[in-house]
């Protein structure tokens, strides 16, 4: 990593927007050696995830995996967050720009704020929650969200009376009346767009009457209604009377697919499966049963592993009916009347408790005007414009995008994006690495091995959160007369920077070698405080926390003085833990400066390229003689890519990249190591001749397949062909295609059914892209295309709708009744079932193009080298389906491309860019930190029973040459199953030892007997 | 959330439920313990992929060991519950709580006539 100091670059990032695109651009850019800028307008970050309550396919709770990321950008020591801010302009050049920021006043002073919520309590003036959309109040002086970062309340002086009480409560001094807005400037190298999107406002539909029926609410508001965070705290209960409904619709597309009430003609992408999730979850609340109904128009459960969510959800009793709802009209005192057409074309009649409107992603006016602001140019729907081969980088060189200001997207996608972006600006700014960021100096930790244990008590009062229902003074007391303990002191905020100051002071005087603090919670404030015993020199495990305040004084408020026994139960406890606690060693190891990626195409190409241009040396390995893989065999994007030329000028660029070495014709046969020192035995060309690669990170590339239908008549029959074949025939024999009369094409082959029950994705998009071309060919060519659901998500719509301006005929088929392929004579013959006429047509056609489906490549062998677990289909499974859709459950092994799902090319390129983001930031790093709280075997009394082996979740301890279990440092994730399987007692965890236990038992127990 | 439950729980903190050996469990009890909650992630969401399935089996050893020593099985329990749901935790505090108030002071703490004090319930988690 070369540092040039003629080099106008500047090593930090500016990234727009705190949602969960920006926070992850952020955290991967922070951990790559830059300097990252976190700009939200809003008091916290945490954007609209933060509001969901729970997340499709995997139902995980929103908040309960966000939260930790909003934790780790906020103790990020090189990430700055900056909120209550607005970008007003962009001056510079890619590598060097400076950016002019107005700071808008927050009237609480975030150094000083302790985020206790007394002002809050005491704010008279009320005003309507917008994090809860709207749906109950809060008080002008106000936390966003419980979880909110950063940890501080903020004044709404729009509706704040200026009584002062809120100064008066506060003990803290947080308050600033005199807060005036500012007007700072800074310089980045790069800027990552990440401002998210508005919804759809549906008042704008008068039919659907959302502005006068109480009951009719949006899918954002139902969210908020389900969250046990939310206004009616996770009761399912509608608005009206607040009484629980027995019958819920959900009308989907309203502000997307609409070119009448609005103009919003692209598709949500998003609303199909949280409208599902929503009814799932429902009917998860409800108490009895709960009816509900999805009113859509083509169900798109694209993604991966969606079509069995789908498929639950119907086993589940969730109703789907396809049919867009006109007009929703109130009937009686509060329900609501839906009319609508059936599957039989019979006009029915239903009447809901509640409907829910499935409202679409809308980029408002403020997006447009900081996109202005910012010199990036948008489509035209309002979305950055951005190229199907560079996904996240905007108009204006320097500016990355991310998240929904790129497209209509899901969480996962924008978290590849955003990591993506990160790639991209590290690629541009590698040469000035590690210039801007800050780094932590410690002094050397003091030897306590001698020494008895001295253990120094701190009570909080955090304010009155503890003080006003804890007697903390008795606790205070009380300590002192407990054993080893040799100082007490209570504090008003223990966590208060003079706090930490006063802290090291008495421990360094008192010669204290073990800390105990009785306060809020470790959750948030556990690293604070052993960050203080790292600036004294002592060992950041000799730290012990008592929950008193989340755990007793918030929980037990009504009985002062049971809370106040209890605390003292819970500091006895921890000082008698404390007294055992030992120092644990963590060293550090070298990364092998080296990835390795898996697989040539065109995600392994475009990750063998970033990570190169980040500076790093990369070994490429296709098992194949040539590169390109799958997208040797497209031709054109839907959007108009030429793939070929694409594809050979990469490929030339990652050929003659002095940091690429790429071996055609490679297998690999052997992988051993552990994160940041991984061996990887190839073989190589037809000598087969054995090469060993050593490596810090692996990313897997290894693609999909096209299925190879066994119905349909297909290598029965010449004309009949799948996607791909029509894709080559178009290519070398346009003028043969030109001549067809008809064409049809059959959409889910091989996708959707028992054997393999996921949807490709990628066909329909396929179908229609062939279909206009061989419009453009042949006009008068009839092109018929038999599907399920057009699944056309996101801006793909436009085509659909280009398609079907263009004649080309759209025809549903169900799945019980899919369409017959014969032949008469010479002719080929298609029989289906029309759903309107709901009667069987037959045509004939001069080919019959099969939309095929994208299975898995076979990687068993691989997996099972890597140990590397994959679904049902094949294809290889990321650590989170949500939050880390680019790692593999092993650390420093990478996922990208059609290995991990079926996709686009765009999409495929931005996870390969995430995917060498990940990888950059480990690598960047340069060393390892190991050990800790991890599992450590006794050598001298290990039997080598395997009963470690066979319990480790992880495949973590082996027996090593001595005959005895070993436990790699580097691997073992401290979880503790192996210490407590373990028959012989010989396995240590470290901070969590039995005698540790014990001694928490022993203290809290003292006495009872 | 700030949600009541009673003041007899109290947590002890552990990285996962499958660190909590049957050696715990056992000891709680014989320290006086009214009873025993092991709290653990959802099945098939274990923050360490599994170890929630171990501490299952474990609970359920001690159950048969408390038979068959004559002592109610109930007065140890697994719960499975995700780290975001407060008021399911505070609804098996009070599930719990209640359960050892029927079931009356450990028979451990009667053998020492010691049967005046109060209930106590121990959380790992």
């Amino acid at each position: 990593m070369a540092k040039s100091k003629e080099s106008k670059k500047v090593g930090a990032v500016m990234v727009v927007g705190g949602g969960v695109a920006g926070m992850q651009a952020s955290l991967d850019l922070a951990d790559a050696g830059y300097y990252v800028h976190l700009v939200d307008k809003s008091p916290a970050i945490g954007g609209i995830m933060a509001q969901l309550d729970k997340t499709f396919p995997t139902n995980d709770c929103a908040m309960c995996i966000i939260s930790p990321k909003l934790v780790e950008v906020g103790r990020h020591l090189n990430i700055n967050m900056i909120t209550n801010t607005e970008v007003e302009g962009l001056e510079g050049e890619a590598g060097n720009f400076t950016a002019k920021l107005i700071n808008h006043p927050r009237y609480i002073d975030l150094e000083k704020c302790t985020a206790c919520g007394e002002c809050s309590r005491a704010c008279p003036a009320t005003a309507v929650n917008e994090f809860n959309e709207r749906l109950d109040l809060r008080e002008a002086t106000y936390m966003t969200y419980p979880q909110a970062m950063p940890r501080g309340f903020v004044i709404d002086r729009s509706i704040c009376v200026g009584c002062g009480l809120c100064e008066k409560v506060c003990l803290a001094e947080a308050i600033n009346y005199d807060d005036k807005p500012r007007q700072t400037e800074m310089e980045v190298g790069a800027v990552i767009l990440a401002p998210g999107n508005g919804v759809f406002d549906p008042s704008r539909f008068e039919t659907y009457n959302y502005m006068d029926l109480p009951n009719v609410v949006t899918s954002l508001e139902f969210e908020r209604i389900l969250s046990a965070s939310g206004p009616y705290q996770g009761h399912l209960m509608r608005p009206y009377d607040r009484e629980e409904p027995q019958k819920i619709a959900w009308l989907q597309c309203v502000g997307s697919r609409d070119i009448n009430h609005c103009d919003n003609s692209y598709c949500s992408a998003v609303c199909c499966m949280y409208a599902i999730k929503e009814a799932v979850i429902a009917k998860e609340h409800a108490h009895g049963e709960l009816d509900t109904a999805i009113f859509f128009m083509d169900m798109r459960t694209y993604g991966k592993d969606f079509e069995l969510y789908y498929n639950r959800a119907k086993e589940e009793g969730v109703r789907f009916i396809r049919s867009r709802i006109h007009s929703i009209e109130p009937e009686g005192e509060c329900d609501l009347l839906l009319s609508y057409v059936d599957d039989q074309g019979e006009l029915q009649s239903e009447v809901f408790e509640m409907v829910v409107l499935s409202v679409g992603f809308e980029v408002g006016e403020e997006i447009i005007e900081l996109s202005k602001r910012l010199g990036i140019e948008l489509n035209q729907h309002n979305f950055a414009l951005t190229d199907t081969s560079t996904p996240v980088t905007t108009s204006r060189p320097g500016v990355y995008v991310c998240g929904t200001l790129q497209g209509p997207k899901d969480i996962p996608q924008s978290v590849m994006e955003a990591s993506g972006a990160a790639a991209a600006s590290s690629a541009l700014l590698n040469e000035v690495r590690w210039t801007e960021t800050k780094i932590k100096e410690l002094p050397e930790q003091r030897d306590i091995s001698e020494e008895e244990p001295r253990v120094g008590v701190f009570v909080c009062n955090c304010g009155i959160n503890i003080g006003g229902i804890v007697d903390v003074p008795a606790v205070r007391e009380y300590a002192r007369t407990l054993p080893n303990v040799v100082h007490v002191e209570d504090n008003l905020f223990t966590c208060s920077q003079d706090t930490q100051v006063s802290m090291a002071e008495v421990i360094k005087e008192k010669s204290i070698n073990r800390m105990v603090v009785a306060a809020c919670t470790p959750h948030t404030h556990e690293d604070l405080f052993r960050e203080t015993l790292l600036e004294v020199g002592l060992n950041k495990y000799l730290f012990e926390m008592a929950n008193i305040r989340n755990q007793d004084s918030w929980v037990h408020m009504s009985d002062p003085e049971k809370a106040t026994a209890k605390a003292k139960d819970l500091v006895r406890m921890s000082v008698a833990r404390a007294a055992l606690l030992e120092p644990l060693e963590e060293r550090m190891i070298e990364i092998k400066q080296r990835g390795l990626v898996i697989g040539g195409g065109v995600a392994g190409l475009n990750a063998v390229l970033n990570l190169a241009q980040q500076g790093f040396e990369v070994v490429l390995v296709e098992k194949e003689k040539e590169l390109g893989g799958l997208a040797r065999h497209l031709h054109r994007t839907i959007d108009g890519l030429d793939v070929q030329k694409y594809m050979n000028n990469l490929i030339e660029e990652v050929q003659t990249n002095e940091h690429i070495q790429v071996l055609t014709e490679a297998l690999v046969v052997g992988f051993s190591g552990a994160k940041g020192n991984f061996t990887t035995e190839v073989l190589v060309g037809p000598g087969m001749y054995e090469r060993k690669i050593d490596h810090g990170v692996t990313i897997i590339a290894t693609g999909a397949v096209e299925h190879k239908p066994n119905e349909y008549l297909y290598s029965e029959d010449d004309r009949v062909m799948t996607q791909l074949d029509l894709g080559n025939f178009l290519h070398e024999n346009s003028k043969e295609a030109a001549k067809w009369q008809r064409v049809v094409m059959i959409q889910c082959v091989g996708s959707r059914n028992e054997d393999n029950p996921n949807c490709s994705r990628v066909c329909c998009q396929g179908a229609v892209k062939h279909a206009l071309e061989l419009k453009e060919l042949n006009p008068d060519m009839e092109v018929i295309i038999l599907y399920r659901d057009m699944r056309m998500y996101g801006l793909l719509e436009d085509y659909y709708q280009e398609a079907r301006s263009k004649g080309i005929l759209f025809f549903r088929y169900s799945a019980d009744q899919p369409p017959q392929a014969s032949r008469n004579g010479d002719g080929l013959q298609v029989t289906f079932t029309d759903q309107v006429l709901n009667r069987p047509v037959q045509m004939s056609a001069d080919a019959l193009v099969l939309g095929s489906a994208t299975m898995a490549a076979d990687t068993e062998e691989l997996a099972s080298l890597l140990k590397l677990p994959r679904n049902r289909d094949g294809f290889f499974l990321e650590a989170h389906a949500k939050l880390r859709p680019v790692e593999c459950s092993s650390e420093a092994i990478y996922l990208c491309g059609t290995a991990h799902a079926p996709k686009l090319m765009s999409e495929s390129i931005a996870q390969a860019l995430a995917a060498a983001s990940k990888a950059g930031s480990f690598l960047a790093a340069e060393e390892l930190r190991v050990g800790g709280a991890v599992a450590v075997v006794d050598p001298e009394r290990c039997a080598a029973c395997l009963v470690c082996v066979m319990s480790c979740p992880y495949g973590v301890p082996r027996i090593n040459e001595d005959n005895v279990s070993e436990i790699n440092p580097a691997l073992c994730q401290g979880c503790g199953v192996c210490v407590s399987e373990c028959p012989g007692n010989t396995i240590h965890l470290g901070h969590c030892e039995d005698d540790q236990i014990s001694a928490n038992l022993h203290a809290l127990l003292e006495g009872v007997i | 959330m700030r949600l009541r439950y009673p003041t007899n729980i109290k947590i002890i903190k552990v990285p996962c439920s499958g660190r909590v050996a049957i050696i715990h469990m056992l000891k709680a009890l014989e320290e006086g313990a009214d009873g025993v909650i092991v709290a653990g992630c959802l099945e098939g969401d274990c923050h360490y992929q599994s170890g929630n399935l171990r501490a299952k089996k474990r609970v359920i050893y001690v159950q048969e060991v408390l038979e068959k020593i004559g002592m109610e099985a109930e007065r140890v329990a697994m719960y499975n519950l995700s780290a975001g749901d407060g008021p399911r935790f505070a609804e098996i505090a009070r599930e719990m709580t209640e359960k050892v108030k029927e079931l009356g002071p450990s028979p451990i703490k009667n053998a020492k006539k010691l049967a005046s004090k109060k209930s106590k319930v121990e959380v790992a988690a």
